[in-house]
């Protein structure tokens, strides 16, 4: 009976059914570099970001901010800026209605300060009026009363107990301590070091920006470009004091996030301006209020000490790290347990003692970027591995391989290593990589000037150029870790429209350039068998899809999909064998249901638009990774990661000696990203990434002297251009990963890991110098700045017992 | 605020008359700037990019008279052979689009002591030609410039041109950036042979509080380079002069601590692209005997 049902669906015999529709393979699945949706409207500059953002009737919004970096507020008066033409309205911290502060992991930040002012740029009160300038003018009007205290600016000081207490839960923000094995090991040789590395900006291009719509029921529409729309939006209920329906939050253009879009911007006080005034109110940061409107990564001092034997075997490494978080917690507990559970690097490390701080100090709130606290440890034990080499008269890379971790290696936190961790396939293949051609001195020919430190500025032909040649290895966490109930949400609707199936995505996952939209509809293609995909935009009416954030949407928001499409296809096929009798092993593919038995041709049963009609199946989906416990507060024991992604670089550069100044010739990377399902976005994350680190190394710095910025725009704080970053040399390496959806790692972070410490490394080669902060200053190469961390000598008498710890 | 177009030189001599506080703009490549970051809020705007005597080049009595609107470039595509320091400043301001909008004529108007083109002016003995409704009047580039951000113009005076010598002989210009492109000098330096004057022309960028002449430096390479005979030999430099020159630009100069660079940092790299651009331009000399 099922028989004869199959056999007439495929029969060529006359039926009142609609001949079958040619088969079109679907095309834009996973594993193809499908197109970005977005691609050509960005190349045509047609793309609407956030800032371009408009409504009928609407105002613009602007924040006062302290000028101060420590300071108590007096009084504000805001008479004077009310008495404006255009002027709608004025808001200070008694105009907030519910909770007074916000923070992702800790709520102590003031959504407008009142008493204490705790960082340059803290928001101090609101204007809204008909015209930005108008505001900006009522804005300065605002006139708040301070009495300006002495700033703490240094994160070691503010340890201090007689520190002033910036926080009632003093200043150290968070100590954590890993201890592993032997805490009083000896070794044959011991090397130390002391390293430093700057304030990294996200420095996305996009300023901060969104458009807040009230409802006229005491309700809003928020449209802001944000990275996690569900933790944004909790944090607006509890500030705005509203039910959670009442506030809808839809994803808006985004120009780049890199963890600066983590916290709260612009999204509470737009939706206070729009709630008081009626209207709808837009806000969008200036490039100077966008450096002081977002966190940064955290600089760090790293303390540390190696031990070896004399044939190279790791012994023993003991370090302390003290982050600056400046004045606010954002996610620096995070950063700072990630930073000790990598603080040892990717090698073999039988013992350990790990202790990572994170302080309050009056310098602007540092949080997420890029790399997450894996960045800053990793240039300081790759700087201390190529110390170790030298010390024993070894090649940096063979030192590196002889401790490489590997698979089922247990971290000083006792976490085994689950699945591949290829540290010494990424090493050797970067040393089989060719080299560059070498160009060292002055050439007979004429040089392009472009290919030559300085470019056409024209400062050498040839003089003082020396090459130098870096390796480092890194790696770090994929997804939230310590306990954090990390999910995913995805809803998948497959219907037919015009006589054609057509596959819908919702998610909350955040665009931020990844294109972890393209890849939502890969996946429908591929696992639905239908062409005609779309995702919906992203916001609240769908459950939370996590942050963008951990290089983990393509695991997590991917794997809800992926889940999502399953329970759907399920419910597909069991209509087709339910309908139609179908029998075998059911497949959908190319828009149609298979019968795909081994060993037969697939035959087809029917067509999804047939058998769908006006049929609705759709399904929704948390999609959870395998729980993780925090690390135990006095050992800093626990499986605290769920995986890790690996990443190591070479970099190759020619350096002006003389005027340290630097060509970065060639930057090779290789990576296991487990598996690339959209390939030139993931070419497009290791070049990305590769450059972002190469620009820490180089140049990328907010510099802060006395608690405030000196260089917020893009005159000063500067950013690689292409004369500055060479092409990228990639192994991709697809070893899969037996816990993740399709074998997946993530793969934004870890291109931004190795990268700098790699090109502090091939400085080191080509100058001879120590270079023990990033980013290099042309002042570390010539000598003529020495670093607080320079000044620290290495004594070589000392014994070679690893130094008694008290803390 | 108001933006004033005139349409000619003498509307925008009027113009600027009767609102001696507007800002001329002409690429916009610094004003906007100052507008953008609200550090500047001028009751108005004089717009010069109408007024097509400005962003023409002729030569008259052996000079180049620059209009104070040609662009960067079109200096470097135009006037490469005639002003090569100048082309070579230029090919280092900014980005493709900067050059494409920005002047010399707003440069000076600018008179930041980090603007690309000074040196090179200061090398060649430019000019600058400035005017108002009062008349017309020709100084030294070296009296222009005035102080920080600060020049010689009344009130009422706009920059018509800039004349200069075409190269006589070979030039040079070298930049201290902390990026290879798109970067504000950390310390510029400009260098011109003058073969029949027997002379050395200097210019310091970014060093002090003005661009500045190495005065005595020039005429140290000068007369040591005439004392060896080198001038018509056209001999190898030698590397202790090129040394010894590098070195009294460098006391030449005054800088400052910056956010872009330590003034240590700028005083032993302007040594150091001094001698660098002495070698290149004798090298140069010798070469085009």
């Amino acid at each position: 009976m099922r028989g004869d049902r199959s056999l007439r669906a495929t029969s060529s015999r006359p039926t009142r059914q609609r001949p079958a529709a040619p088969v079109t393979p679907v095309t834009g699945g996973l594993g193809e570099s499908a197109r970005r949706p977005d691609a050509t409207l960005k190349v045509k500059g047609e793309f609407a970001y956030s800032s371009d953002l408009w409504a009928e009737g609407m105002l613009w919004g602007t924040t006062v901010r302290s000028p101060h970096p420590r300071a108590k507020i007096r009084s504000i008066d805001v008479s004077e800026a009310l008495m404006v033409a255009g002027l709608a309205t004025v808001l200070t911290a008694d105009d907030v209605p519910g909770r007074k502060t916000f923070g992702m992991e800790v709520p102590d930040q003031p959504v407008l300060a009142w008493g204490d002012i705790r960082y340059q740029g803290e928001a101090v009160a609101l204007v809204a009026a008909d015209h930005p300038e108008t505001a900006r003018r009522a804005a300065a009007l605002v006139r708040v009363d301070y009495e300006v205290l002495d700033p703490v600016v240094d994160a070691e000081a503010a340890m201090a107990p007689d520190a002033p207490a910036l926080h009632p839960s003093g200043n150290v923000l968070k100590h954590v301590k890993v201890r592993h094995g032997d805490q009083q090991p000896t070794a044959d040789v011991v090397v130390t070091g002391e390293y430093e590395v700057g304030m990294q900006d996200q420095a996305p291009l996009g300023p901060e920006s969104g458009l807040a719509i009230p409802d006229g029921e005491g309700g809003i529409d928020l449209y802001v470009a944000t990275q996690w729309l569900h933790v944004d939006h909790d944090q607006l209920v509890a500030s705005l004091d509203l039910r959670p329906a009442q506030i809808r939050m839809t994803m808006a253009g985004i120009g780049g996030a890199f963890g600066a879009r983590e916290d709260i911007s612009i999204q509470i006080h737009a939706c206070l301006l729009a709630l008081r005034t009626g209207r709808p109110v837009k806000m969008s940061y200036s490039r100077q209020e966008s450096f002081v409107g977002h966190v940064h990564r955290h600089p760090a001092r790293l303390q540390y000490e190696h031990g070896a034997t004399r044939d190279g075997r790791l012994v023993c490494v003991k370090t302390r790290i003290v982050f600056d978080g400046g004045a606010y917690a954002s996610s620096s507990n995070a950063v700072c347990l990630n930073a000790a559970t990598f603080a040892c690097g990717p090698y073999e490390v039988p013992n350990a003692t790990i202790d990572c701080y994170v302080t309050y100090t009056n310098n602007p709130p540092c949080g997420a970027m890029r790399g997450f606290g894996a960045v800053q440890a990793c240039f300081g034990y790759e700087s201390q591995m190529d110390k170790l080499a030298a010390a024993l008269g070894m090649d940096p890379v063979e030192l590196r391989l002889a401790n490489a971790m590997r698979e089922g290696t247990s971290l000083p936190t006792g976490q085994r290593v689950e699945g591949p961790a290829p540290v010494a396939e990424i090493l050797r293949s970067l040393r089989a990589m060719p080299l560059p051609p070498n160009a060292d001195g002055a050439g007979e020919a004429e040089r392009d000037l472009r290919e030559l430190p300085g470019g056409v500025s024209n400062t050498t032909h040839g003089e003082g150029v020396r090459r130098g040649v870096g390796y480092a290895v890194g790696y770090k966490n994929i997804a939230f870790s310590a306990g954090f109930d990390d999910y995913a949400t995805a809803r998948v609707r497959l219907s037919v429209v015009a006589g054609e199936p057509i596959a819908e995505v919702h998610s909350a996952a955040a665009e931020v350039g990844q294109g972890v939209v393209t890849l939502q509809l890969q996946i429908v293609r591929t696992e639905l068998g239908v062409q005609r995909a779309v995702v919906l935009p992203a916001d609240t009416q769908v459950g939370s899809a996590g942050s963008s954030s951990a290089s983990r949407q393509t695991w997590m928001t991917g794997g809800a999909v992926k889940a999502a499409c399953e329970a759907v296809r399920e419910r597909v096929l069991a209509l087709a064998a339910s309908k139609l009798g179908a029998t075998g092993r059911l497949v959908l593919a190319d828009g149609a249901v298979l019968v795909a038995d081994a060993g037969a041709a697939p035959t087809r049963v029917s067509t999804l638009a047939d058998l769908l009609g006006a049929e609705v199946v759709e399904e929704t989906v948390e999609y959870r990774h395998a729980p993780t416990e925090d690390l135990d507060p006095e050992t800093g024991q626990g499986n605290a990661h769920v995986g890790f992604a690996f990443a190591g670089h070479r970099a190759v550069v020619d350096v002006d000696t003389e005027l340290g100044l630097v060509k970065v010739v060639e930057m090779a990377t290789a990576q296991d990203v487990g598996r690339a399902l959209n390939p030139q976005a993931v070419e497009g994350q290791l070049q990305g990434g590769t450059a972002q680190g190469l620009g820490l190394a180089l140049m990328e710095e907010i510099q802060i002297s006395g608690g405030k910025v000196r260089n917020p725009s893009f005159t000063d704080y500067l950013i690689p251009t292409i004369l500055d970053m060479p092409p990228v040399r990639m192994d991709i390496l697809e070893l899969g990963n037996p816990v993740s959806p399709y074998g997946v790692k993530g793969v934004g972070e870890p291109p931004t890991i190795s990268s700098p410490a790699a090109v502090a490394a091939a400085l080191r080669a080509a100058t001879g110098r120590a270079l023990r902060r990033i980013p290099v200053r042309p002042e570390h190469i010539t000598g003529l700045l020495e670093t607080r961390t320079d000044a620290v000598p290495d004594d070589p008498t000392k014994p070679a017992r690893i130094s008694a710890e008290t803390q | 605020m108001d933006f004033l177009r005139p349409d000619s030189w003498a509307d925008a001599l009027a113009a600027k008359a009767e609102h001696p506080d507007g800002v001329p703009i002409a690429g916009g490549t610094d004003v906007m700037v100052e507008l953008n970051f609200d550090r500047r809020r001028p009751s108005s705007l004089i717009d010069l990019t109408r007024v097509r005597d400005l962003s023409e080049w002729y030569e008259q009595d052996g000079l180049v008279r620059l209009g104070a609107g040609v662009t960067y470039a079109r200096l470097i595509t135009e006037l490469g052979d005639q002003l090569p320091g100048l082309a070579m400043a230029s090919r280092t301001v900014g980005s493709p689009q900067i050059r494409n909008r920005g002047t010399v004529g707003g440069n000076l108007g600018t008179a930041s002591p980090a603007g690309d083109s000074h040196p090179a002016l200061l090398a060649a003995g430019a000019e600058v030609e400035v005017e108002s409704v009062r008349g017309s009047r020709r100084m030294p580039v070296t009296d222009f410039y005035l102080g920080v951000k600060r020049n010689a113009l009344q009130p009422d005076e706009l920059i018509r041109a800039i004349w200069i010598a075409p190269a006589t002989g070979p030039q040079q210009f070298s930049k201290i950036g902390t990026r290879n492109a798109m970067v504000i000098a950390v310390c510029a330096f400009g260098l011109a042979l003058h073969p029949g004057r027997k002379a050395v022309g200097t210019g310091i960028g970014s060093a002090a509080p003005t661009p500045r002449v190495a005065a005595e430096a020039g005429a140290f390479a000068g007369s040591a380079l005439d004392e060896a005979g080198l001038w018509e030999s056209r001999g190898e430099l030698p590397p202790s002069l090129a040394r010894e020159f590098g070195q009294r630009v460098r006391a030449a100069a005054a800088p400052i601590d910056d956010v872009r660079g330590s003034a240590a940092y700028r005083l032993h790299s302007l040594s150091v692209i001094a001698r660098r651009c002495l070698v290149w331009a004798w090298n140069d000399y010798r070469k085009a005997a």
